[in-house]
């Protein structure tokens, strides 16, 4: 056994032992701080290309605030918010259905997701677009009867085209977070007598919804993303309106910053309230969720380190 | 003694493998009983048979002068709505081997879940007789903790809370101190006692002979789906008349 052991944990004798508060010195990692100064480095150099490039930086800032760009950012929120809606209401519906005793519930659930997470988001959203050449007239007796083009506009068409496509998604989420609730749960609220829609709705849902939360953060996160593509079907949002300027003055580069600048704000501004309402959910489980965000960590790291 | 609870001819299958064989059991009102038997003798499928949380394949549990899950009319059972069973359930307090709390609620939640949601309590009602349960139990305490902060012990003693708030003709216990580390059965054994002494109709499904020779005013013994034995404490755990009732006593009490 001693003779696997490596020379510098050589046998220290009995009577050698250091005192109780004898001092303990740490590995150094040269390593890290190569490592470290090697992406430093690769990052400087992305960065002053960047700034020596054939960007007009000014221009960037100054459709950064523009009224078009401000706007059409306006429309790319209410999209993925109305979408989102959409596609939670759906996932949760579905998603139900998808675990119903009915196999005929079940099977159109199925088919649901079948066809929706199974064809491109980009595909559907054309088809939406387009839809009045299928159905040229909306008609619901007593409701509603008028020209398919009219109530399909390209902002109903990108709700209806996204919320439906990421309700495919979470619908298979819900299924997945209500099949993960512990049995138990179910059986102890069937024994105090709640019916079955008392004990989905008090029960387990909630516990579902906080399995899904960090899932449903990622949804808004990625439903901001690709609102994006709402700029095909003729939808004024803002990479629309990015686009329709650098048509005209040809800073083509410059306004797709301008772009990037304000998702990657609304993306940030999502993350951090994902981390509350996920810390909110998670009252019950504080000590056991503890570190899961990243912003969490970062923020006891840097309170450790003012302690030390 | 009028009677609690008739079980008549409680048959159930699992696919090919037949858990229980048709079994008959009565326990009147004031009564503590105690069903024993190894694990596999289909004690506890027996005691969700009761309930109607397993459907049964074969006959039907009276209690309380109806029949769970059905109305007899015209020569036949016929079954009730989902609503009108879980009415019957929630009749019958049941406490699990797992506790089962609900995990998104705080104690005292856990407490006024079924006085509130399903019979129509106002919350300061509710909350004022749940605290009340959570004394009986020792755990007015921690009434705004939530359930994985709590012991083992401590969520059984909720969770039997729980079941009383609802006010049920008869308590059904599931294997209370199997999931317990040894130190926590004597504070969950000790609400038991209390509730016995108090004159709850209860029906025990354990592996604590001691609890049952000391408590139960009757015991069974189960095996391989059967009832074998059945009897006052003090002549079945002592004297059995069954061989593989006497080997499965001597190999627990051992």
């Amino acid at each position: 056994m001693s003779q696997s052991l490596p020379p510098s944990t050589a046998a220290l004798p009995l009577a050698d032992l250091p005192a109780r508060d004898v001092a303990v010195r740490h590995l150094h990692h040269p390593g890290r701080w190569i490592s470290g100064g090697v992406v430093l480095l690769l990052l400087a150099v992305i960065g002053r290309a960047f700034a020596v490039g054939q960007i007009q930086w000014p221009v960037v800032g100054e459709f950064l605030t523009a009224g078009v760009i401000v706007t059409g950012f306006g429309w790319t929120l209410l999209i993925s918010a109305v979408a989102l809606a959409l596609g939670v209401a759906l996932g949760f519906a579905f998603g139900i259905m998808r675990l119903s005793a009915n196999p005929i519930l079940r099977f159109a659930a199925w088919l649901y997701v079948w066809v929706f997470r199974g064809t491109p988001v980009l595909l559907q959203l054309l088809i939406w677009f387009n839809i009045a050449l299928v159905f040229p007239r909306l008609y619901i007796p007593g409701l509603v009867d008028a020209r398919m083009v009219d109530v399909v506009t390209p902002f109903v068409a990108a709700v209806l085209g996204l919320g439906v496509n990421e309700g495919s998604y979470l619908t298979e989420v819900v299924r997945g977070g209500i099949a993960s609730v512990d049995r138990g749960q179910t059986e102890a609220a069937h024994t105090l007598g709640m019916t079955p829609g008392q004990t989905m709705r008090r029960i387990i849902l909630p516990q579902t919804l906080r399995l899904i939360l960090p899932v449903l953060g990622n949804s808004a996160i990625g439903m901001l993303k690709f609102s994006s593509l709402a700029a095909t079907i003729a939808m004024g949002e803002m990479l629309n309106a990015a686009q329709r300027i650098y048509f005209i003055n040809g800073a083509v580069i410059e306004l797709l910053f301008v772009c990037a600048t304000w998702y990657l704000a609304g993306t940030t501004v999502l993350s951090i309230g994902q981390y509350y309402l996920e810390r909110h959910f998670g009252r019950d489980a504080t000590a056991a969720a503890g570190q899961r965000s990243w912003f969490k960590g970062w923020t006891r790291r840097a309170v450790a380190r003012g302690q030390a | 003694m009028s009677l609690a609870v008739k079980a008549v001819g409680i048959r159930k299958s699992f696919g090919e493998h037949e858990v229980l064989k048709g079994l008959d059991l009565e326990v009147a009102y004031g009564e503590v009983l105690c069903i024993l038997g190894p694990s596999g003798s289909g004690k506890s499928t027996f005691l969700r048979c009761i309930n109607h949380l397993e459907t049964p394949n074969g006959g039907y549990v009276w209690v309380d002068g109806a029949i769970m899950g059905y109305r007899y009319a015209n020569g036949a059972l016929q079954e009730l709505p989902v609503k009108h069973l879980r009415a019957q359930q929630s009749q019958l307090g049941m406490v699990f081997q797992h506790f089962n709390l609900f995990a998104h609620r705080t104690v005292l939640g856990n407490v006024i879940e079924g006085p509130m949601v399903v019979r129509g309590l106002k919350r300061a009602e509710a909350e004022s007789r749940a605290m009340e349960l959570l004394e009986q139990v020792g755990m007015a305490g921690k009434a705004s903790a939530y359930p994985s902060q709590l012991s083992g012990g401590q969520k059984q003693r909720v969770a039997i809370a729980r079941a009383l708030a609802m006010e049920p003709r008869v308590m059904l216990f599931d294997e209370p101190t199997s999931a317990l580390d040894p130190e926590l059965v004597g504070e969950v054994l000790e609400v038991m006692r209390t509730l016995a002494r108090g004159g709850t109709t209860m029906i025990v499904v354990t592996h604590e002979i001691g609890f049952a020779r000391e408590v139960a005013d009757r015991v069974v013994v189960m095996i391989d789906g059967e009832i074998r034995e059945m009897g006052v404490p003090g002549d079945v755990l002592s004297n059995p008349a069954d061989p593989r009732v006497r080997s499965f006593l001597s190999r627990v009490l051992a």
